[in-house]
């Protein structure tokens, strides 16, 4: 496939992984035999690492409390920027991981139970780490948007009846 | 008390009222109801263009422009007309701003119509040829085109519909409601027969910049010979996605053109000052977004067809604008039925064809200027309600 079908084709399983190769083959104008060659490779070179739901846990009844991390890191001879966030990526508590320009080193997104959770998280197993100088914890209060989607009420299709 | 129908004007009474109207006033009382009825862009106006328009609010340019419009924007439409489509037009004396492309087909066809008058109107297609001619006294002269030829106008069948009264011919393409396109060989041969008579032609090129395919769209005064017959109506509202706005704009022969200003100066003043601005950075910016849109469009369009073809309601394959146009005549219902029952069994509004002219009947429109999760979801309404059909 075309390097331009294959972007169109890994926008398109982006916005919805949920359709089939042959919706894809025919938005993209190839055939199904094709994308499903386009996928396989893709997943096998890691381009496509997953395919997840994007859950609102609000609306169900498991509580969950996410927070955001910023760390200030000072690499030392074992350990450098990616080692550092190599082994704090591991903890499974840790949603995203991201090596960070401008005031602080290393941004953490995380979620658990309780904020208490949370504090003891952070308290016990970053704190802790000897290349961690320090941490400031942000506890999200509200997800507007995740990945793209509104997790908010979107607006309605607002276009009212004209005549045309 | 008043007797109003001894007040109205008969010529309005007697209009009939748009049939997509008619309908989706009926959708809108039901609830979870799936719209493929909307003919306009889902997207919302590309930011940059938003941004002008507030920065020219912020700047206070609040007053009304010149009749024509700006000239800065004449300017630039005159600019974009060349590149795009190789059109040379003088922005001081072919070019004007109207209220959407609607008001410059209306000033086109009052410009030039008078009593007796036929005007030929190439359908199925955008519903208010027909009535602005009957409001001039002039006659409205149906072209059906068909299926079989790609829903194109063909030089036979304006041939056969001229007579010594023709005076103007409305040629709406890319063509709502089919998404049928006109490619340069079939502009020439429309162009031939229109050399050596007096007839006039409004272009209706609204959705130009919704062609799919490698060739671009080509402009009826593009081809030789036509520029002095034609009025161009083009607009904002389909390439840039800004409807709300209101704005068109109408290039042709001066000598029309003049008379057209001088209806808009008596009807309207002038388009709005805050949509001229955020136009000037719309033609200057965001070739770059009408791009994005028809990409996004295309994958839409290929969707929507294969969709509807699998169903087995045969779909003519759309070069241009954002609708399918789906046959349904092997249902053996009238569209109306068709989509009356479709609503009411599925939740899912499409257009009635035969709002588009009689030639309409037994197809419904569909726009696909919508998700694409929005159109997986209608089209399998859709398919439930055929096989429902099929088995009983």
């Amino acid at each position: 496939m075309k390097e331009q079908d294959i972007e169109k084709m890994l926008r398109l399983l982006a916005d919805n992984a949920k359709l089939s190769n042959a919706q894809i083959a025919t938005m993209i104008g190839a055939s199904e035999q094709e994308v499903a060659d386009a996928i396989a490779d893709c997943e096998k070179k890691g381009i496509i690492k997953g395919y997840r739901a994007l859950i609102d846990w609000d609306k169900t009844g498991r509580d969950l409390v996410g927070a955001r991390i910023e760390l200030k890191v000072i690499p030392n001879g074992v350990m450098g920027f990616e080692e550092i966030a190599y082994t704090i990526s591991q903890f499974r508590e840790v949603e995203t991981c991201y090596l960070m320009s401008g005031g602080y080193d290393i941004a953490l997104t995380i979620s658990g139970k309780t904020f208490k959770e949370i504090a003891l998280f952070v308290a016990h197993r970053l704190a802790p780490l000897e290349p961690v100088q320090s941490t400031s914890t942000h506890f999200i209060l509200r997800k507007y948007k995740e990945r793209g989607i509104m997790m908010v009420e979107d607006n309605e299709d607002e276009r009212e009846v004209t005549s045309l | 008390m008043m007797d109003y129908s001894k007040v109205l004007s008969q010529r309005a009474v007697q209009l009939k009222p748009s049939g997509i109207r008619r309908f989706f006033d009926i959708a809108s009382e039901m609830k979870d109801v799936i719209s493929l009825g909307v003919g306009e862009p889902d997207f919302k106006t590309p930011w940059s263009i938003r941004r002008a328009g507030i920065e020219s609010l912020e700047k206070g340019h609040t007053w009304y422009t010149a009749n024509a419009g700006l000239i800065a924007l004449r300017t630039e439409i005159s600019n974009y007309l060349s590149r795009r489509f190789s059109l040379d037009y003088d922005p001081k004396q072919e070019v004007f701003i109207t209220v959407g492309g609607s008001e410059a087909i209306d000033l086109c066809i009052r410009a030039i119509v008078e009593p007796g008058d036929e005007v030929l109107v190439v359908e199925p297609s955008f519903v208010c040829y027909d009535p602005i001619t009957r409001l001039t006294g002039g006659i409205p002269v149906p072209i059906a085109t068909k299926a079989e030829d790609s829903f194109r106008l063909t030089a036979q069948q304006l041939q056969a519909a001229i007579t010594p009264k023709t005076k103007l011919l409305i040629l709406p393409f890319p063509n709502n409601p089919t998404g049928g396109i006109m490619r340069r060989r079939h502009l020439e041969e429309i162009a031939e027969v229109l050399r050596g008579t007096d007839i006039m032609v409004l272009s209706d090129e609204i959705y130009a910049e919704l062609t799919y395919g490698d060739e671009r769209h080509v402009s009826f005064a593009s081809i030789e010979g036509m520029k002095e017959r034609t009025i161009v109506v083009n607009g904002f509202s389909k390439a840039y996605a800004m409807t709300g706005w209101r704005l068109g704009y109408a290039a042709g022969p001066e000598p029309v053109i003049k008379q057209m200003v001088k209806l808009h100066q008596f009807a309207i003043m002038c388009a709005p000052t805050t949509s001229q601005y955020a136009a000037i950075e719309a033609l200057r910016h965001c070739d770059p977004d009408i791009e994005r849109m028809r990409d996004e469009y295309d994958m839409r369009r290929r969707l929507v067809v294969e969709g509807f073809n699998r169903i087995g309601m045969t779909c003519f394959e759309p070069e241009g604008a954002f609708y399918v146009f789906p046959s349904i005549r092997k249902t053996g219902m009238t569209s109306n039925e068709f989509c009356m029952k479709l609503l009411e069994a599925e939740h899912v509004a499409v257009v009635p064809g035969d709002a588009f002219g009689q030639s309409g009947e037994g197809f419904v429109r569909v726009s696909y200027s919508y998700s694409v999760n929005h159109l997986v979801e209608a089209l399998k309404r859709i398919e439930r309600f055929i096989h429902t059909l099929e088995n009983n």
